[in-house]
């Protein structure tokens, strides 16, 4: 066989490949968006309707409960994540740590990275049995922001590390402390840092296994923060093996809004990351 | 006689990584205020190393040792208890990328002020910004937006920047790193205007490769050589009387040791007019990033 045939059999495997992951993407999608928009479109209010007492056999009501739950978990989770990955990824630059320590703490990294969640569901099981306490928001909030820390601390560190050295040194060179000096280049690493912000957000909201056994799987309106609670994607599971096919057919909206929610976020991401990225020396 | 506010005595510079080596070895020399010093050499001889030996700025990097001092107006600026910050805020620094900080064009100026809490109001921020923009000529370019990032501006015109926002905090010495080697010759020449006007008014250290450079910009001229000052003299002197062998072969030609090709590019076309010889120049700067 010769270079150019090579490379032409090689152009067409690559193409297939990305042809078949667009393929299998728009496929889950549209039939996500097809299916649960038709049963959204039909009853627009179950999404903002609390649960009738008997939701989960009869489907009186909405879901209501299960969207709160997922923004009241997720939301915070978000917030402490993010100040934590955000103080870890510029301490792991040089300012604060050696290149040995930080190579240590990289790898702890991507053993958390690539931790199963429901180990994490399990792990925050254990704390609330020790302290003898039970299943609530707090403590599925707790769970995503442990599930969701490595993912934006990768985010960031990798951004941080692509930003130009030459911002830090440029203000050092002004008198800038290691306060004001990481500061600037976190700012310099934005569109990377949104990202980061954004993905730990999108798979914080689309994971069910850490919160299963850590929030309680109820099926009311969140009460308080050491109430129990639940989240869409949970929600969708137990919707899924429901006996009454309009429960079923509740399973799909859910999910219709869970994937809104999530392109809409990316979309989000990609326009503020560009509106940074105008800031950005090089961008 | 003139005043030297900046001197270094015994300065030495290792770097302690996977091998040890002496960049900056034992240099006991003095800047004179209000003048321009150009550090000139070879690649690799130490001139990035001993500018930011100067204001302490290679402690961003790990694995360096130092030894000696550096008196800035007769204090230590290594035995002191004063924050580095400080010691940073007095000896200026652009580095030799021109680098626009992710802010405004108005932010970049005004970041130095910021930091260092140096202005009373608004309008007195206001004014500084202008003052400094002006002082480098980039105000009539940028006054219509001034809330544009500063990344949009040309390169020229981002080194500019990076002067007026090392001006802005008022530093009683200016350390220059190469500033016109990643410039097109058109910008390196409005760089070089600006170090110019500013000269008079501020003591500015220069890092070139540009023999050319040293020759229209300095006042005085320091020569290094792996490690070692070999020659210290004002313009006129070096340039026309240079006292050591190796300061002639280096002004004259390629010197016999050193074979690089940026350091023959730079001495063969020294001699020529601008227009030409900038471009060469510039050309052979842009290999000398291994001494980062």
């Amino acid at each position: 066989m010769n270079r150019y045939t090579k490379q032409r059999l090689f152009g067409i495997a690559v193409r297939a490949a990305a042809l078949l992951v667009v393929s299998v993407m728009l496929l889950v999608v549209s039939v996500t968006l097809a299916r649960g928009g038709r049963v959204l479109l039909a009853d627009p209010a179950i999404v903002a309707t609390p649960p009738g007492s008997r939701y989960m056999l009869e489907g009186n009501g909405g879901f209501l409960h299960a969207v709160l739950g997922s923004l009241f978990i997720v939301g915070p989770a978000t917030i402490l994540s993010m100040v934590l990955a955000v103080s870890t990824a510029t301490y792991l630059q040089s300012d604060y740590s050696s290149q040995r320590f930080s190579e240590s703490v990289n790898m702890f990294l991507n053993v958390l990275w690539g931790t199963p969640p429901i180990v994490y569901g399990v792990f925050v099981l254990t704390i609330i049995i020790a302290l003898g306490a039970q299943t609530s928001l707090f403590f599925g909030i707790i769970a995503i922001a442990i599930f969701q820390y490595p993912i934006m601390t990768r985010y960031t560190d990798e951004a941080l590390r692509a930003a130009p050295d030459t911002v830090r040194e440029s203000t050092y060179g002004l008198g800038a402390t290691r306060f004001e000096s990481a500061c600037m280049t976190v700012r310099a690493a934005a569109p990377g840092v949104i990202a980061g912000l954004i993905m730990g957000f999108a798979r914080g909201i689309g994971d069910a296994a850490t919160v299963l056994f850590t929030t309680g799987r109820s099926t009311r309106m969140p009460g308080g923060l050491f109430d129990a609670a639940t989240t869409l994607p949970v929600l969708i599971f137990d919707q899924a093996m429901s006996f009454n096919p309009e429960v079923r057919s509740h399973a799909y909206a859910a999910s219709f809004v869970l994937t809104v929610v999530v392109l809409g976020l990316i979309f989000i991401s990609k326009i503020l990351a560009g509106r940074y990225a105008r800031y950005t020396p090089g961008g | 006689m003139t005043q030297t506010p900046l001197t270094t005595e015994n300065l030495s510079v290792t770097y302690t990584g996977d091998r040890e080596i002496e960049a900056v070895k034992g240099i006991s020399i003095g800047f004179p205020a209000n003048r321009l010093t150009t550090i000139i050499g070879p690649s690799g001889c130490g001139k990035s190393t001993l500018l930011k030996s100067l204001n302490r700025l290679h402690e961003i990097q790990p694995n360096v040792k130092i030894t000696g001092d550096v008196l800035l107006s007769g204090n230590s600026v290594y035995n002191t208890d004063e924050p580095t910050p400080e010691i940073r805020k007095q000896i200026g620094y652009v580095p030799q990328t021109p680098t626009a900080l992710p802010v405004s064009i108005y932010e970049n100026v005004a970041y130095g002020l910021r930091i260092h809490g140096d202005y009373e109001s608004k309008t007195d921020l206001d004014e500084k910004v202008e003052t400094y923009l002006r002082k480098v000529n980039l105000w009539e370019e940028v006054q219509d937006r001034l809330n544009a990032p500063g990344a949009e501006l040309s390169t020229g015109q981002i080194q500019r920047l990076c002067v007026a926002r090392s001006l802005a905090v008022e530093p009683d010495i200016l350390l220059c790193d190469e500033v016109t080697s990643a410039l097109d010759p058109i910008s390196a020449e409005s760089v070089e205007e600006t170090l110019e006007e500013l000269k008079s008014e501020y003591t500015i250290i220069l890092v070139t490769h540009s023999m050319a450079q040293a020759r229209r910009l300095a006042d005085e001229v320091v020569f290094l050589y792996l490690g070692e000052v070999v020659e210290a003299n004002n313009v006129q002197s070096f340039f026309e009387n240079p006292q050591k062998e190796r300061t002639k072969h280096f002004i004259g030609g390629p010197t016999p040791v050193e074979s690089d090709s940026s350091t023959k590019l730079t001495a063969a076309t020294s001699p020529t007019a601008d227009g030409g010889e900038n471009m060469f120049t510039g050309a052979g700067e842009s290999s000398s990033s291994e001494e980062q």
